[in-house]
């Protein structure tokens, strides 16, 4: 209390200012950044097409080929680069962690804010429904939608955003029920404001670090709900590569090829971990509770 | 800080023979921030004899409460800590002790009781288990003399039935019961030493007289040297036998409170003083009140319901604001004086619309409605400024567009007009143009509050209502925004609604004064009325208890008990009791 009241010399630093102190934070970026870089990328870091089945990429024996020379990676069961498809299957996971993340903030923020604002009888039923889907195991409705719709990279991204947007909805929710409580909403209400220009001018704008924190957040979760999917088979299907589903292919060669389960496994981690370290700092950057906190 | 300041400054003479438990030394805190190390309090030195009152007075950010902190070995680490000098007690110096000897002084020798009894309860423990708690981690002895230890802290604090308040939790008190246990938790061991920091300021003001009687009595039939931090120099001027008063952490003056409060030396201090509203005999009023009403108010009445149970019905109703009837005249300034819960400001919410309320409110003769496009019209006529004015800005706006927004809201004026508006607003409440493109936090208090009262301008209200608008506000900023609203309502011939729990602020500004008590107006009259010859019992009371910054004034009469308060919550079905009026003449009404 007395500590705020002293004159401060110099502004307080920026949020990216503090980011940057933060080892664990750049380090998740750089992770993103070659992900994203090899995604893009992809045609010019290798050689091979993702579903190229190369002659040669098969021992004499008909068994793929262990990491080498010729094949940095190895090659899967029917011969493609593994490689080339790990790089590919990014495309895959990043787009569906992107896309399917950011309709799930949408719906998830509309609903949320909705409910912790006007309260009353709609926010009760918005919230019960939130509830609802929280209590429903979440691989289980995506499996049954995966399995409705014909699975392809956008209807995954889809499933994933219906399932996904429940936890931000909660969040917000609750965020803004106080903030609504707060005293210059009142004071823009007597200042005659309109409820849109209350939401959009006031509260919208302190929502905003949740949900940077959450979108940074939920990318993980819906990077690793898309390699389950594919793994079991709902999710995007062959010959598209992604994460998920080259696991998936190739699980039952996982004694004698290991790399095959490892190297798409170490993708998923890596990536999932970076979104992690990435949305943790900005939690602790944005929010001005944790601010001064070692 | 150098060899050369510490040698500088020489110990204060003790004044009298009274051995001395505590003394600072040349004591410095800083904090580190990302801007570097800031000093906060700077080479401090005091003594604090056996049985001596002794005051630390100032405003926020004198480092006061740093200072307290600093004693009981609690500055908020790491950030913050003492840099240099020495806090000597018991012959050993408290800022190099080891945390775990600290710990067996603090609440055995040093005791503190903070601003807010209910965040220093633990709300989930009973009353009496907090204080055998406390007793049992100093004293090693049984439950059972552990409660009777307990049991007499309780009854030396003086609440009712002690017996039964062990058994409660700290939500069944009141707050005033709250700060009582909370006090009978710091002496139950008989410290040597009491640190009470702003101990009654969340406390209304007959509460407040209770709790200040007590600290009193305790300290003269303990013997305990108190050290009270107070930003109040009523407080001070009944409470001390020496007083320092500190700003911006450094000490300004030291001295006896008669010889303080009498012939103040430093320019400060002077200032200090001059700036503390006196109660006196009230104003007289030279506002026309045979005109039409600007605002008149027929029975307003404001209820909440309290649901509860499985079905969620409504089991019990607030009676916030019961039947009141009053009228503000052009260019009057009319106060609500009341203490916490008496419904005061549900009146203002009532009249801007934030709550619902039935009874009749009438803006110059003509009912006001409360549809959508009515109730846009109305914030026009009236505006509000809240008491906390961080709180009822926008902290993500600049301050200029905050200002500017009402104009925005209402469609008036081109974006350029609307800048020149706010230009000359600025200038008006005594702000620099240069500073509509920063942000709230970046002003003091006393300077926010005019930000929001320009932004309450932008409209041309016919009433501006303010609610506690300067009750959070350092005495000497109050003054400076009180006479600040007063030049606005010669300039611009508006009205106020004036809202607050200080007496001598409301005696000084009112034209018009309502007391309201458990949703009711008990008295209402000009201020020269009320305040001059105040006849219903509950306004004598509110203006005895308050604090009088006069060291040689006698202290009034006694306090009673501490007892359960008269609240406004009643079972469905039933109603409080209207009150009825009689005339004592000239519009002075007392409830009879």
């Amino acid at each position: 209390m007395t500590v705020v009241e002293t004159n401060i010399v110099s502004l307080p630093p920026t949020a990216w200012q503090r980011l940057k102190k933060r080892k664990l934070a750049l380090f998740g970026m750089a992770l993103i950044f070659a992900t994203l870089s090899g995604a893009i990328f992809a045609p010019y870091l290798t050689p091979y097409e993702p579903n190229n089945q190369m002659f040669d990429g098969l021992t004499l024996q008909g068994a793929p080929m262990a990491p080498g020379a010729q094949f940095a990676l190895g090659t899967d069961l029917l011969g493609r680069d593994l490689l080339t498809r790990i790089l590919y299957g990014a495309r895959t996971s990043l787009i569906i962690g992107l896309v399917a993340n950011g309709v799930a903030l949408i719906i998830g923020t509309f609903v949320g804010v909705t409910a912790g604002y006007f309260g009353g009888i709609l926010g009760s039923v918005l919230m019960r429904f939130t509830d609802l889907m929280m209590a429903f195991p979440a691989l289980l409705l995506a499996i049954c939608l995966a399995a409705i719709f014909q699975p392809s990279l956008w209807i995954v991204a889809m499933v994933i955003a219906t399932v996904n947007w429940v936890q931000t909805a909660r969040v917000l929710y609750a965020e803004t029920a106080s903030l609504s409580q707060r005293e210059f909403i009142a004071a823009e209400r007597t200042l005659g404001a309109g409820n849109m220009r209350i939401l959009f001018r006031h509260i919208l704008p302190h929502l905003t670090p949740t949900i940077i924190v959450w979108g940074t957040l939920g990318i993980s979760t819906t990077v690793l709900l898309e390699a389950t999917l594919s793994f079991l088979g709902v999710g995007v299907q062959p010959p598209t590569p992604s994460w998920g589903n080259i696991i998936f292919e190739n699980q039952t060669y996982f004694q004698a090829a290991p790399w095959l389960v490892f190297f798409p496994g170490l993708a998923i981690v890596t990536l999932a971990l970076a979104f992690n370290l990435v949305g943790d700092a900005l939690r602790d950057v944005l929010d001005p509770t944790q601010r001064g906190r070692a | 800080m150098s060899v050369h300041d510490k040698t500088a400054s020489v110990a204060p003479v003790a004044a009298d023979d009274r051995p001395t438990v505590l003394s600072v030394r040349n004591l410095d805190i800083s904090v580190r921030t990302e801007a570097g190390i800031l000093p906060l309090v700077q080479n401090l030195s005091f003594d604090l004899q056996r049985g001596e009152t002794l005051a630390i007075a100032g405003e926020s950010g004198s480092g006061k409460s740093l200072t307290s902190l600093a004693i009981m070995g609690l500055l908020p680490p790491p950030a913050v800590h003492v840099a240099s000098g020495e806090i000597l007690f018991d012959g050993e110096d408290l800022t190099k002790l080891p945390e775990t000897r600290l710990q067996r002084l603090r609440g055995d020798r040093i005791a503190m009781i903070f601003q807010e009894p209910m965040t220093a309860l633990n709300p989930v423990m009973r009353i009496g288990d907090q204080l055998t708690e406390a007793i049992r981690a100093h004293e090693p002895m049984s439950a059972r003399a552990a409660r009777v230890r307990a049991l007499n802290a309780l009854q030396a604090v003086r609440l009712t039935e002690p017996e039964r308040r062990l058994k409660q939790y700290p939500h069944e008190l009141s707050g005033g019961m709250r700060q009582r246990v909370v006090i009978a938790i710091a002496i139950a061991l008989r410290p040597d030493v009491m640190i009470a920091d702003e101990p009654t300021t969340a406390l209304d003001v007959t509460v407040q007289r209770e709790v200040l009687d007590l600290l009193r009595d305790l300290a003269t039939d303990m013997g305990m040297a108190l050290i009270l931090i107070t930003h109040d120099m009523g407080v001070v001027a009944e409470m001390a036998d020496r007083v320092l008063v500190m700003q911006k952490g450094q000490l300004v003056e030291q001295a006896p409170v008669h010889a303080l409060f009498s012939t103040p030396q430093m320019p400060y201090t002077q200032q200090l003083l001059s700036s503390v509203p006196r109660m006196g005999k009230g104003r007289d009023s030279t506002v026309d009140t045979s005109a039409c009403p600007l605002v008149s108010i027929r029975d307003l009445r404001v209820t909440y319901d309290l649901r509860g149970g499985i079905l969620d019905r409504v089991q019990a109703r607030v009676h916030a604001v019961e039947k009141i009837n009053f009228d503000i005249f052009v260019g009057e300034t009319f106060a609500v004086v009341g203490e916490s819960g008496c419904g005061k400001s549900t009146v203002a919410r009532a009249l801007t619309g934030l709550v619902p309320h039935q009874g009749v409110i009438e803006l110059e003769g003509k009912l006001m409605l409360r549809d959508r496009v009515s109730q846009k019209a109305n914030t026009r006529a009236m505006q509000m400024v809240f008491q906390d004015p961080m709180a009822a800005l926008n902290g993500r706006m600049t301050v200029g567009d905050l200002v500017r927004e009402p104009l925005v809201i209402h469609a008036i004026g081109t974006a350029q007009s609307r800048a020149d508006r706010a230009a000359e607003l600025f200038e008006r409440v005594g702000l620099g143009t240069d500073a509509l493109d920063r942000y709230p936090h970046e002003f003091s208090g006393g300077q926010r509050q005019r930000i929001c009262i320009a932004r309450a301008l932008a409209l041309n209200p016919k009433l501006i209502i303010a609610d506690e608008s300067v009750s959070a506000l350092d005495v000497s900023v109050q003054a400076t925004v009180l006479d600040l609203l007063q030049e606005l309502k010669a300039e611009f011939g508006m009205s106020y609604l004036f809202i607050s729990h200080d007496m001598a602020v409301v005696e000084n500004f009112a034209d018009r004064v309502a007391v309201m008590y458990l949703g009711q107006i008990v008295e209402i009259g000009s201020s020269a009325q009320v305040f001059g010859n105040p006849q219903h019992q509950y306004t004598r009371r509110l203006i005895a208890a308050a604090p009088y910054p006069d060291p040689s004034r006698p202290i009034p009469p006694r306090g009673k008990l501490a007892t359960e308060l008269k609240s406004p919550v009643l079972p469905v079905g039933q109603s409080p009791e209207i009150l009825r009026y009689q005339s004592i003449g000239e519009g002075h009404l007392v409830a009879v």
